[in-house]
Protein backbone atom coordinates (compact mmCIF):
# COMPACT_ATOMS: atom_id res chain seq x y z
CA UNK A 1 0.00 0.00 0.00
CA UNK A 2 2.55 2.18 0.90
CA UNK A 3 5.93 2.39 -0.77
CA UNK A 4 9.37 4.12 0.11
CA UNK A 5 12.22 3.89 -1.80
CA UNK A 6 15.37 5.70 -1.17
CA UNK A 7 14.04 8.63 0.54
CA UNK A 8 16.46 11.54 1.61
CA UNK A 9 16.24 15.04 3.36
CA UNK A 10 19.28 16.83 4.89
CA UNK A 11 18.82 20.31 6.04
CA UNK A 12 22.04 21.97 5.44
CA UNK A 13 24.66 19.93 6.57
CA UNK A 14 22.67 17.33 8.74
CA UNK A 15 21.47 14.34 7.14
CA UNK A 16 18.18 13.84 8.76
CA UNK A 17 16.84 10.91 6.75
CA UNK A 18 19.67 8.71 4.82
CA UNK A 19 18.23 6.61 2.03
CA UNK A 20 14.83 5.15 3.54
CA UNK A 21 13.43 2.01 1.95
CA UNK A 22 10.00 0.78 3.56
CA UNK A 23 6.60 -0.92 3.08
CA UNK A 24 3.68 -1.42 4.61
CA UNK A 25 0.66 -3.51 3.69
CA UNK A 26 -2.94 -3.29 3.81
CA UNK A 27 -4.87 -4.24 7.19
CA UNK A 28 -1.25 -4.24 8.93
CA UNK A 29 -0.16 -1.78 11.97
CA UNK A 30 3.56 -1.28 11.37
CA UNK A 31 5.46 0.85 13.79
CA UNK A 32 8.65 2.78 13.16
CA UNK A 33 10.65 3.36 16.60
CA UNK A 34 14.45 5.16 17.18
CA UNK A 35 16.00 7.13 19.47
CA UNK A 36 15.24 10.84 19.66
CA UNK A 37 16.39 12.66 16.83
CA UNK A 38 16.72 9.69 14.62
CA UNK A 39 14.54 11.54 11.70
CA UNK A 40 11.30 9.62 12.39
CA UNK A 41 9.08 12.84 12.57
CA UNK A 42 10.90 13.96 9.59
CA UNK A 43 10.35 10.79 7.52
CA UNK A 44 6.81 10.92 8.15
CA UNK A 45 6.72 14.74 7.35
CA UNK A 46 8.26 13.25 3.70
CA UNK A 47 5.72 11.15 3.38
CA UNK A 48 2.89 13.28 3.83
CA UNK A 49 4.03 15.43 1.66
CA UNK A 50 4.86 18.61 4.86
CA UNK A 51 9.11 18.65 3.29
CA UNK A 52 9.86 17.61 -0.15
CA UNK A 53 12.16 15.28 0.02
CA UNK A 54 16.17 15.54 -1.75
CA UNK A 55 16.24 12.08 -3.35
CA UNK A 56 13.98 8.69 -3.33
CA UNK A 57 10.49 8.46 -4.12
CA UNK A 58 6.85 7.72 -2.24
CA UNK A 59 4.14 5.25 -3.49
CA UNK A 60 0.92 5.34 -1.99
CA UNK A 61 -1.44 2.80 -3.73
CA UNK A 62 0.27 2.37 -6.26
CA UNK A 63 0.59 6.10 -7.36
CA UNK A 64 3.55 8.94 -7.19
CA UNK A 65 2.98 10.86 -4.60
CA UNK A 66 6.44 12.15 -4.08
CA UNK A 67 6.34 16.18 -3.45
CA UNK A 68 2.66 16.62 -3.65
CA UNK A 69 0.67 19.03 -1.44
CA UNK A 70 -0.51 17.75 2.13
CA UNK A 71 -4.16 18.35 1.47
CA UNK A 72 -3.69 16.31 -1.81
CA UNK A 73 -2.32 13.65 -0.25
CA UNK A 74 -4.53 13.71 2.47
CA UNK A 75 -7.51 13.63 -0.03
CA UNK A 76 -5.86 10.40 -1.63
CA UNK A 77 -6.26 8.61 1.51
CA UNK A 78 -3.36 9.17 3.59
CA UNK A 79 -3.40 11.20 6.47
CA UNK A 80 -0.84 12.31 9.65
CA UNK A 81 -1.22 13.13 13.16
CA UNK A 82 1.23 15.60 14.67
CA UNK A 83 3.81 14.66 17.51
CA UNK A 84 3.03 18.18 19.51
CA UNK A 85 -0.74 17.90 19.17
CA UNK A 86 -2.68 20.99 17.10
CA UNK A 87 -6.16 21.37 17.87
CA UNK A 88 -8.09 24.18 16.60
CA UNK A 89 -7.94 25.56 19.95
CA UNK A 90 -11.15 28.28 19.49
CA UNK A 91 -13.52 25.33 18.33
CA UNK A 92 -15.31 22.45 20.10
CA UNK A 93 -14.37 19.30 20.26
CA UNK A 94 -17.61 18.03 17.16
CA UNK A 95 -16.22 21.15 15.43
CA UNK A 96 -12.88 19.78 15.07
CA UNK A 97 -13.46 16.61 13.98
CA UNK A 98 -15.93 17.88 11.83
CA UNK A 99 -13.22 20.07 9.88
CA UNK A 100 -11.61 16.61 9.05
CA UNK A 101 -15.23 15.04 7.72
CA UNK A 102 -15.65 18.17 5.40
CA UNK A 103 -12.49 16.48 3.45
CA UNK A 104 -15.09 13.84 1.93
CA UNK A 105 -18.55 15.88 3.37
CA UNK A 106 -19.76 19.14 1.70
CA UNK A 107 -22.87 19.11 3.92
CA UNK A 108 -22.23 20.87 7.39
CA UNK A 109 -25.11 18.81 9.04
CA UNK A 110 -23.86 15.63 7.98
CA UNK A 111 -19.95 16.72 9.12
CA UNK A 112 -21.29 17.59 12.49
CA UNK A 113 -22.68 14.05 12.60
CA UNK A 114 -19.93 12.17 11.13
CA UNK A 115 -18.08 13.95 13.84
CA UNK A 116 -20.08 12.92 16.31
CA UNK A 117 -19.45 9.31 15.03
CA UNK A 118 -16.31 9.56 15.00
CA UNK A 119 -15.80 10.17 18.36
CA UNK A 120 -17.69 7.65 19.36
CA UNK A 121 -15.11 5.38 17.93
CA UNK A 122 -12.43 6.71 20.04
CA UNK A 123 -14.47 7.76 23.04
CA UNK A 124 -14.67 11.09 22.78
CA UNK A 125 -18.56 11.06 22.74
CA UNK A 126 -18.87 12.64 26.43
CA UNK A 127 -16.67 15.51 25.26
CA UNK A 128 -18.17 17.00 22.27
CA UNK A 129 -19.00 20.21 22.95
CA UNK A 130 -15.83 21.20 25.24
CA UNK A 131 -13.57 23.36 23.39
CA UNK A 132 -10.57 21.79 22.03
CA UNK A 133 -8.58 24.08 24.30
CA UNK A 134 -9.79 22.84 27.39
CA UNK A 135 -8.71 19.52 27.06
CA UNK A 136 -6.51 17.75 28.98
CA UNK A 137 -3.64 15.83 27.13
CA UNK A 138 -4.85 12.73 27.35
CA UNK A 139 -7.92 14.37 25.16
CA UNK A 140 -6.14 16.37 22.52
CA UNK A 141 -4.23 13.23 21.79
CA UNK A 142 -7.79 11.14 20.92
CA UNK A 143 -8.92 14.39 19.33
CA UNK A 144 -5.86 14.16 16.57
CA UNK A 145 -6.13 10.47 16.30
CA UNK A 146 -10.54 11.35 15.88
CA UNK A 147 -9.90 14.34 13.49
CA UNK A 148 -7.59 12.02 11.38
CA UNK A 149 -10.01 9.82 11.18
CA UNK A 150 -12.94 12.04 9.78
CA UNK A 151 -11.06 12.10 6.80
CA UNK A 152 -11.97 8.33 6.04
CA UNK A 153 -8.42 7.78 5.90
CA UNK A 154 -6.94 4.22 4.25
CA UNK A 155 -3.80 4.72 5.60
CA UNK A 156 -2.92 6.69 8.80
CA UNK A 157 0.55 7.30 10.41
CA UNK A 158 0.34 8.08 13.74
CA UNK A 159 3.48 10.20 15.57
CA UNK A 160 3.39 9.34 18.88
CA UNK A 161 -0.25 9.16 20.11
CA UNK A 162 0.71 7.84 23.34
CA UNK A 163 3.56 10.22 24.46
CA UNK A 164 2.95 11.71 27.61
CA UNK A 165 -0.29 9.53 28.83
CA UNK A 166 -0.13 7.07 31.98
CA UNK A 167 -0.16 3.32 31.87
CA UNK A 168 -4.22 3.44 31.88
CA UNK A 169 -4.73 5.77 29.05
CA UNK A 170 -2.79 3.55 26.81
CA UNK A 171 -4.03 0.36 27.85
CA UNK A 172 -7.03 2.61 26.57
CA UNK A 173 -5.64 3.54 23.48
CA UNK A 174 -4.17 0.87 22.37
CA UNK A 175 -7.55 -0.48 22.11
CA UNK A 176 -8.78 2.06 20.06
CA UNK A 177 -6.05 1.95 17.47
CA UNK A 178 -6.67 -1.81 17.20
CA UNK A 179 -10.39 -0.57 16.78
CA UNK A 180 -9.24 1.50 13.98
CA UNK A 181 -7.17 -1.38 12.32
CA UNK A 182 -10.25 -3.60 12.29
CA UNK A 183 -12.78 -0.76 10.90
CA UNK A 184 -9.73 -1.46 7.45
CA UNK A 185 -7.80 1.71 8.47
CA UNK A 186 -4.27 0.77 7.94
CA UNK A 187 -1.65 2.21 10.65
CA UNK A 188 2.09 3.27 10.82
CA UNK A 189 2.65 4.82 14.03
CA UNK A 190 5.95 6.00 15.94
CA UNK A 191 5.97 4.83 19.29
CA UNK A 192 8.34 5.46 22.11
CA UNK A 193 5.72 3.24 24.65
CA UNK A 194 7.39 0.28 23.77
CA UNK A 195 4.57 -1.41 25.74
CA UNK A 196 2.34 -0.50 22.91
CA UNK A 197 4.45 -1.33 20.36
CA UNK A 198 5.20 -4.69 21.00
CA UNK A 199 1.54 -5.30 21.90
CA UNK A 200 0.42 -3.59 18.46
CA UNK A 201 2.49 -4.08 15.46
CA UNK A 202 2.82 -6.47 13.21
CA UNK A 203 5.94 -5.01 11.91
CA UNK A 204 8.55 -2.76 13.12
CA UNK A 205 11.20 -0.51 11.24
CA UNK A 206 14.19 0.81 13.62
CA UNK A 207 15.52 4.58 12.48
CA UNK A 208 18.83 5.37 14.02
CA UNK A 209 20.83 9.02 13.12
CA UNK A 210 18.00 8.68 9.53
CA UNK A 211 19.52 5.35 8.53
CA UNK A 212 17.13 2.39 8.68
CA UNK A 213 19.37 -0.43 10.53
CA UNK A 214 16.77 -3.23 11.27
CA UNK A 215 13.44 -3.75 10.35
CA UNK A 216 11.36 -7.14 11.23
CA UNK A 217 8.98 -8.45 13.47
CA UNK A 218 8.78 -6.63 17.07
CA UNK A 219 10.44 -9.39 19.19
CA UNK A 220 13.06 -9.83 16.65
CA UNK A 221 13.85 -5.91 16.21
CA UNK A 222 14.55 -5.38 20.21
CA UNK A 223 16.62 -8.15 20.83
CA UNK A 224 19.01 -7.50 17.63
CA UNK A 225 22.28 -6.19 19.18
CA UNK A 226 22.13 -2.95 16.71
CA UNK A 227 18.97 -1.89 18.03
CA UNK A 228 20.29 -2.35 21.39
CA UNK A 229 23.58 -0.20 21.14
CA UNK A 230 21.37 2.53 19.07
CA UNK A 231 19.14 3.15 22.07
CA UNK A 232 21.70 2.59 24.87
CA UNK A 233 25.40 2.83 23.35
CA UNK A 234 28.28 1.47 22.13
CA UNK A 235 28.82 -1.80 24.34
CA UNK A 236 25.46 -2.34 25.54
CA UNK A 237 24.73 -5.26 23.58
CA UNK A 238 27.29 -6.99 25.15
CA UNK A 239 26.54 -6.33 28.49
CA UNK A 240 22.52 -7.46 28.09
CA UNK A 241 24.09 -10.35 26.87
CA UNK A 242 25.97 -10.69 29.54
CA UNK A 243 22.88 -10.16 32.06
CA UNK A 244 21.18 -12.62 30.45
CA UNK A 245 18.36 -10.47 29.90
CA UNK A 246 17.34 -9.93 26.19
CA UNK A 247 14.49 -7.65 27.41
CA UNK A 248 15.74 -4.30 26.30
CA UNK B 1 -34.01 25.60 20.53
CA UNK B 2 -31.00 27.74 20.08
CA UNK B 3 -31.55 28.18 15.90
CA UNK B 4 -34.67 29.22 16.74
CA UNK B 5 -34.18 31.85 19.66
CA UNK B 6 -31.32 33.31 16.93
CA UNK B 7 -33.57 33.68 14.36
CA UNK B 8 -35.94 35.49 16.60
CA UNK B 9 -33.12 37.96 17.60
CA UNK B 10 -32.23 38.61 14.17
CA UNK B 11 -35.83 39.03 12.91
CA UNK B 12 -36.60 41.42 15.88
CA UNK B 13 -32.93 43.37 14.66
CA UNK B 14 -33.90 43.79 11.41
CA UNK B 15 -37.51 44.95 11.70
CA UNK B 16 -35.93 47.48 14.41
CA UNK B 17 -33.12 48.52 11.19
CA UNK B 18 -35.90 48.59 8.97
CA UNK B 19 -38.63 51.01 10.91
CA UNK B 20 -35.79 53.13 13.30
CA UNK B 21 -35.39 55.88 10.00
CA UNK B 22 -39.02 56.25 10.12
CA UNK B 23 -38.76 57.74 13.50
CA UNK B 24 -36.39 59.94 12.80
CA UNK B 25 -36.80 62.82 10.62
CA UNK B 26 -33.84 64.96 10.83
CA UNK B 27 -31.20 64.62 7.64
CA UNK B 28 -28.58 64.67 10.38
CA UNK B 29 -29.95 61.54 12.02
CA UNK B 30 -30.60 59.70 9.18
CA UNK B 31 -26.93 60.48 7.56
CA UNK B 32 -25.61 59.21 11.33
CA UNK B 33 -28.02 55.81 10.96
CA UNK B 34 -26.73 55.15 7.18
CA UNK B 35 -22.86 55.88 7.92
CA UNK B 36 -23.73 53.51 11.02
CA UNK B 37 -24.40 50.48 8.51
CA UNK B 38 -22.09 51.34 5.69
CA UNK B 39 -19.20 51.24 8.65
CA UNK B 40 -20.86 47.84 9.74
CA UNK B 41 -21.09 46.28 5.72
CA UNK B 42 -17.38 47.72 5.28
CA UNK B 43 -16.24 46.02 8.68
CA UNK B 44 -18.46 42.45 8.07
CA UNK B 45 -15.80 42.48 4.28
CA UNK B 46 -13.16 42.80 6.39
CA UNK B 47 -13.91 40.64 9.32
CA UNK B 48 -14.51 37.29 6.63
CA UNK B 49 -10.79 37.61 5.76
CA UNK B 50 -9.48 38.84 9.40
CA UNK B 51 -12.10 38.00 11.88
CA UNK B 52 -13.19 34.20 10.19
CA UNK B 53 -9.70 33.41 7.94
CA UNK B 54 -7.40 34.79 10.50
CA UNK B 55 -5.76 37.05 7.56
CA UNK B 56 -5.30 40.16 8.83
CA UNK B 57 -5.43 43.04 5.92
CA UNK B 58 -4.48 46.62 7.05
CA UNK B 59 -4.97 47.62 3.67
CA UNK B 60 -8.25 47.11 3.34
CA UNK B 61 -9.12 50.77 1.11
CA UNK B 62 -7.47 48.99 -1.34
CA UNK B 63 -10.54 47.27 -1.91
CA UNK B 64 -13.31 49.94 -1.16
CA UNK B 65 -11.34 52.76 -3.55
CA UNK B 66 -11.07 50.47 -6.11
CA UNK B 67 -15.08 49.45 -6.27
CA UNK B 68 -15.00 53.18 -5.93
CA UNK B 69 -13.26 54.37 -9.07
CA UNK B 70 -14.20 51.64 -11.33
CA UNK B 71 -17.85 53.05 -10.15
CA UNK B 72 -17.33 56.59 -10.89
CA UNK B 73 -15.13 56.56 -13.74
CA UNK B 74 -17.32 53.86 -15.95
CA UNK B 75 -19.87 56.41 -15.03
CA UNK B 76 -17.99 59.43 -15.49
CA UNK B 77 -15.73 58.87 -18.78
CA UNK B 78 -17.32 55.91 -20.88
CA UNK B 79 -20.99 56.81 -19.46
CA UNK B 80 -22.21 53.58 -17.93
CA UNK B 81 -24.95 52.86 -16.27
CA UNK B 82 -24.41 53.33 -11.85
CA UNK B 83 -26.70 50.03 -11.97
CA UNK B 84 -24.43 48.59 -14.79
CA UNK B 85 -20.99 50.41 -13.71
CA UNK B 86 -21.65 48.70 -10.27
CA UNK B 87 -21.09 44.57 -11.57
CA UNK B 88 -17.47 46.07 -12.99
CA UNK B 89 -16.67 47.88 -9.76
CA UNK B 90 -17.22 44.75 -7.45
CA UNK B 91 -15.97 42.42 -10.41
CA UNK B 92 -12.74 44.62 -10.45
CA UNK B 93 -12.00 44.87 -6.90
CA UNK B 94 -12.64 41.42 -6.57
CA UNK B 95 -9.93 41.04 -9.24
CA UNK B 96 -7.38 42.91 -7.36
CA UNK B 97 -8.29 40.80 -4.60
CA UNK B 98 -6.94 37.57 -6.39
CA UNK B 99 -3.87 39.30 -7.80
CA UNK B 100 -2.66 40.79 -4.40
CA UNK B 101 -3.90 36.87 -2.61
CA UNK B 102 -1.84 35.46 -5.16
CA UNK B 103 1.31 36.83 -4.43
CA UNK B 104 0.82 37.03 -0.53
CA UNK B 105 -0.66 33.36 -0.18
CA UNK B 106 1.14 31.68 -3.01
CA UNK B 107 4.66 32.85 -0.90
CA UNK B 108 2.76 32.01 2.67
CA UNK B 109 2.98 35.33 4.03
CA UNK B 110 1.22 35.41 7.46
CA UNK B 111 0.76 37.59 10.30
CA UNK B 112 2.33 40.53 10.23
CA UNK B 113 4.09 40.06 7.04
CA UNK B 114 0.45 39.96 5.03
CA UNK B 115 -0.85 42.88 6.42
CA UNK B 116 2.19 45.35 5.56
CA UNK B 117 1.84 43.57 2.22
CA UNK B 118 -2.25 45.12 1.80
CA UNK B 119 -0.34 48.23 3.43
CA UNK B 120 1.85 48.52 0.76
CA UNK B 121 -1.31 47.50 -2.04
CA UNK B 122 -3.40 50.20 -1.14
CA UNK B 123 -0.35 53.21 -0.98
CA UNK B 124 0.66 51.93 -4.15
CA UNK B 125 -2.70 52.53 -5.52
CA UNK B 126 -2.89 56.27 -3.44
CA UNK B 127 0.21 57.48 -5.50
CA UNK B 128 -1.35 55.83 -8.93
CA UNK B 129 -4.85 57.20 -8.60
CA UNK B 130 -2.74 60.91 -7.59
CA UNK B 131 -0.46 60.18 -10.59
CA UNK B 132 -2.67 58.57 -13.19
CA UNK B 133 -4.75 61.97 -14.06
CA UNK B 134 -5.73 61.23 -17.71
CA UNK B 135 -8.03 58.47 -15.54
CA UNK B 136 -8.45 59.68 -12.44
CA UNK B 137 -8.39 63.32 -12.45
CA UNK B 138 -5.34 63.18 -9.72
CA UNK B 139 -5.74 64.77 -6.83
CA UNK B 140 -8.76 67.14 -7.39
CA UNK B 141 -10.90 63.59 -7.81
CA UNK B 142 -13.72 62.59 -9.96
CA UNK B 143 -17.12 64.31 -9.38
CA UNK B 144 -20.81 62.55 -10.36
CA UNK B 145 -23.20 64.76 -12.16
CA UNK B 146 -25.69 65.19 -9.92
CA UNK B 147 -29.23 64.44 -11.38
CA UNK B 148 -32.16 66.66 -10.35
CA UNK B 149 -34.61 65.22 -12.63
CA UNK B 150 -36.97 63.26 -10.18
CA UNK B 151 -37.99 60.73 -13.23
CA UNK B 152 -34.11 59.90 -13.32
CA UNK B 153 -33.74 59.46 -9.88
CA UNK B 154 -33.55 55.28 -9.95
CA UNK B 155 -32.39 55.03 -13.36
CA UNK B 156 -29.21 57.78 -12.20
CA UNK B 157 -29.24 55.76 -8.45
CA UNK B 158 -29.01 59.39 -7.00
CA UNK B 159 -32.14 59.88 -4.42
CA UNK B 160 -30.94 63.51 -3.71
CA UNK B 161 -34.30 64.87 -5.94
CA UNK B 162 -36.19 61.73 -6.20
CA UNK B 163 -39.44 63.11 -4.51
CA UNK B 164 -40.85 62.55 -0.71
CA UNK B 165 -39.76 59.38 0.46
CA UNK B 166 -37.21 58.06 -1.67
CA UNK B 167 -34.97 61.67 -1.34
CA UNK B 168 -34.87 61.13 2.93
CA UNK B 169 -34.52 57.21 2.85
CA UNK B 170 -33.62 56.23 -0.49
CA UNK B 171 -29.81 55.96 0.92
CA UNK B 172 -30.92 54.51 4.00
CA UNK B 173 -32.96 51.71 2.48
CA UNK B 174 -29.82 51.10 0.20
CA UNK B 175 -27.47 51.01 2.08
CA UNK B 176 -29.53 48.50 4.93
CA UNK B 177 -30.28 46.20 1.56
CA UNK B 178 -26.59 45.63 1.36
CA UNK B 179 -26.01 45.15 4.71
CA UNK B 180 -28.74 42.36 4.28
CA UNK B 181 -26.69 40.98 1.74
CA UNK B 182 -23.49 41.03 3.39
CA UNK B 183 -24.77 39.67 6.76
CA UNK B 184 -26.46 36.92 4.78
CA UNK B 185 -23.49 35.67 3.05
CA UNK B 186 -21.28 35.73 6.38
CA UNK B 187 -24.51 33.74 7.96
CA UNK B 188 -23.69 31.28 5.35
CA UNK B 189 -20.21 31.16 5.58
CA UNK B 190 -20.45 30.39 9.20
CA UNK B 191 -22.74 27.17 7.81
CA UNK B 192 -20.68 26.06 5.30
CA UNK B 193 -17.88 23.78 4.59
CA UNK B 194 -15.93 26.92 2.97
CA UNK B 195 -16.36 28.57 6.57
CA UNK B 196 -15.68 25.35 8.56
CA UNK B 197 -12.10 25.39 6.37
CA UNK B 198 -11.61 28.70 6.72
CA UNK B 199 -11.77 29.06 10.48
CA UNK B 200 -9.14 25.75 10.44
CA UNK B 201 -7.06 27.65 8.65
CA UNK B 202 -6.97 30.88 10.78
CA UNK B 203 -6.51 28.34 14.05
CA UNK B 204 -3.60 25.97 12.42
CA UNK B 205 -2.90 26.40 9.06
CA UNK B 206 -0.69 23.26 9.31
CA UNK B 207 -3.39 20.83 10.80
CA UNK B 208 -5.79 22.05 8.46
CA UNK B 209 -3.22 21.17 5.63
CA UNK B 210 -2.93 17.65 7.31
CA UNK B 211 -6.93 17.34 7.39
CA UNK B 212 -7.19 17.53 3.27
CA UNK B 213 -7.77 21.41 3.12
CA UNK B 214 -6.12 23.48 0.26
CA UNK B 215 -5.14 25.83 2.35
CA UNK B 216 -4.18 28.07 -0.29
CA UNK B 217 -7.61 28.17 -2.27
CA UNK B 218 -9.61 28.62 0.99
CA UNK B 219 -7.26 31.97 1.87
CA UNK B 220 -8.15 32.68 -1.81
CA UNK B 221 -11.52 32.38 -1.65
CA UNK B 222 -11.59 34.63 1.67
CA UNK B 223 -10.02 37.62 0.12
CA UNK B 224 -12.10 37.35 -3.04
CA UNK B 225 -15.85 37.28 -1.13
CA UNK B 226 -13.69 40.27 1.46
CA UNK B 227 -13.23 42.06 -1.53
CA UNK B 228 -16.62 41.97 -2.75
CA UNK B 229 -18.33 43.58 -0.08
CA UNK B 230 -15.95 45.58 0.66
CA UNK B 231 -16.25 46.93 -3.06
CA UNK B 232 -20.45 47.60 -2.74
CA UNK B 233 -19.11 49.82 -0.07
CA UNK B 234 -17.57 51.82 -2.30
CA UNK B 235 -20.35 51.82 -5.09
CA UNK B 236 -22.16 52.91 -2.42
CA UNK B 237 -19.78 55.74 -1.53
CA UNK B 238 -19.77 57.52 -4.62
CA UNK B 239 -23.93 57.29 -5.19
CA UNK B 240 -24.53 58.66 -2.32
CA UNK B 241 -21.49 61.63 -2.28
CA UNK B 242 -21.01 61.78 -5.93
CA UNK B 243 -17.46 62.09 -5.29
CA UNK B 244 -14.41 60.36 -4.76
CA UNK B 245 -10.83 61.54 -4.71
CA UNK B 246 -7.15 59.36 -3.67
CA UNK B 247 -7.05 60.13 -0.34
CA UNK B 248 -10.38 59.24 0.51
CA UNK B 249 -10.80 56.14 -1.84
CA UNK B 250 -7.02 54.63 -0.94
CA UNK B 251 -6.57 56.69 2.22
CA UNK B 252 -5.65 54.42 5.77
CA UNK B 253 -8.86 55.94 7.18
CA UNK B 254 -10.65 53.48 5.55
CA UNK B 255 -8.50 50.92 6.65
CA UNK B 256 -9.07 51.82 9.54
CA UNK B 257 -12.73 51.75 10.12
CA UNK B 258 -12.72 48.50 8.34
CA UNK B 259 -11.11 46.80 11.00
CA UNK B 260 -12.13 48.60 14.02
CA UNK B 261 -16.44 47.91 14.19
CA UNK B 262 -14.95 44.23 14.08
CA UNK B 263 -12.49 44.45 16.31
CA UNK B 264 -14.67 46.08 18.72
CA UNK B 265 -18.01 44.20 18.03
CA UNK B 266 -16.50 40.61 18.22
CA UNK B 267 -14.04 39.02 15.83
CA UNK B 268 -15.21 36.23 13.37
CA UNK B 269 -18.87 36.74 14.70
CA UNK B 270 -21.52 37.81 12.36
CA UNK B 271 -23.07 40.24 14.64
CA UNK B 272 -20.19 41.17 15.92
CA UNK B 273 -19.17 44.29 12.94
CA UNK B 274 -23.27 45.65 13.17
CA UNK B 275 -22.27 46.19 17.25
CA UNK B 276 -18.89 47.19 16.64
CA UNK B 277 -19.82 50.35 14.44
CA UNK B 278 -22.89 51.29 16.11
CA UNK B 279 -20.87 51.25 19.63
CA UNK B 280 -18.37 53.57 17.71
CA UNK B 281 -20.72 55.93 16.12
CA UNK B 282 -23.04 56.00 19.08
CA UNK B 283 -19.80 57.01 21.53
CA UNK B 284 -18.46 58.78 18.54
CA UNK B 285 -21.65 61.25 18.62
CA UNK B 286 -21.84 61.30 21.91
CA UNK B 287 -18.33 62.59 22.49
CA UNK B 288 -18.74 65.08 20.18
CA UNK B 289 -21.85 66.64 21.47
CA UNK B 290 -20.44 66.82 25.50
CA UNK B 291 -17.05 66.85 25.49
CA UNK B 292 -16.23 68.36 22.44
CA UNK B 293 -18.95 70.87 23.21
CA UNK B 294 -17.03 71.56 26.23
CA UNK B 295 -13.64 72.37 24.60
CA UNK B 296 -15.25 74.68 22.25
CA UNK B 297 -15.86 72.20 19.21
CA UNK B 298 -12.52 71.30 18.84
CA UNK B 299 -12.87 67.72 16.23
CA UNK B 300 -10.30 65.04 17.27
CA UNK B 301 -11.68 64.89 20.42
CA UNK B 302 -13.75 61.35 19.50
CA UNK B 303 -11.03 60.16 17.62
CA UNK B 304 -8.78 60.25 20.87
CA UNK B 305 -11.65 58.07 23.05
CA UNK B 306 -11.49 56.00 19.78
CA UNK B 307 -7.78 54.87 20.63
CA UNK B 308 -8.44 54.35 24.59
CA UNK B 309 -11.47 52.17 24.07
CA UNK B 310 -9.49 50.18 21.13
CA UNK B 311 -6.76 49.47 23.61
CA UNK B 312 -9.16 48.79 26.79
CA UNK B 313 -11.39 46.22 24.38
CA UNK B 314 -8.21 44.66 23.11
CA UNK B 315 -6.56 44.39 26.40
CA UNK B 316 -9.84 43.76 28.86
CA UNK B 317 -12.23 42.24 26.07
CA UNK B 318 -10.60 40.51 23.28
CA UNK B 319 -13.61 38.47 22.53
CA UNK B 320 -15.50 41.85 21.88
CA UNK B 321 -18.89 43.23 22.85
CA UNK B 322 -20.53 39.60 21.28
CA UNK B 323 -18.23 37.84 23.86
CA UNK B 324 -19.22 40.71 26.74
CA UNK B 325 -22.93 39.82 25.65
CA UNK B 326 -22.71 35.98 25.82
CA UNK B 327 -20.48 35.96 29.06
CA UNK B 328 -23.59 38.33 30.42
CA UNK B 329 -26.16 36.39 28.78
CA UNK B 330 -24.46 33.10 30.63
CA UNK B 331 -24.65 34.43 33.74
CA UNK B 332 -28.47 35.39 33.99
CA UNK B 333 -29.82 32.13 32.14
CA UNK B 334 -27.31 30.36 34.88
CA UNK B 335 -24.42 28.78 32.96
CA UNK B 336 -25.84 27.30 29.85
CA UNK B 337 -24.13 29.33 26.60
CA UNK B 338 -26.46 31.55 25.07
Amino acid sequence: MLDVTGLSKSFGGLKAVTDAHLSVSEGQIVSLIGPNGAGKTTLFALISGFLKPDEGRTNFLQTDVTGRQPHEICQLGLVRTFQVVQPFANLDVRENIAVGAHTRIANRKLALARAADVARLVGMEGTLDQPAGDLTIAGRKRLELARALATEPKLLLLDEVMAGLNATEIAELVQVVRRVRDSGVTIFLIEHVMQAVMSLSDYTYVLNQGVMIADGAPKDVTSSPEVIEAYLGHGAAERVAKMGGANA
Amino acid sequence: MKEFSHLVGWALLLIALAVVPLFVHSARWIDFLEMTLFVAVLGQGWNILAGYGGQYSFGHALFFGTGAYIQAILQVKLGFSPWVAMWFAVSGSVLVAASVGYLSFRYGLRGSYFALITLAFAEAFLVLSRSLKSITEGGNGIQVALNQDPEQAIATFQFNFAGPFLSEYGFYYTIFIILIVAFAITAWVERSRFGAQLVAVRENEDAAKALGINAFRVKMGAICLSAGITATCGVYYVQKFLFIEPGIAYGPAKSVEALFAPIIGGLGTLLGPLLGSIFIHGVGELTKATIGQALGGRPGVDLILFGTILILVLAFVPRGLVGLLQSGWARLTGGRDA
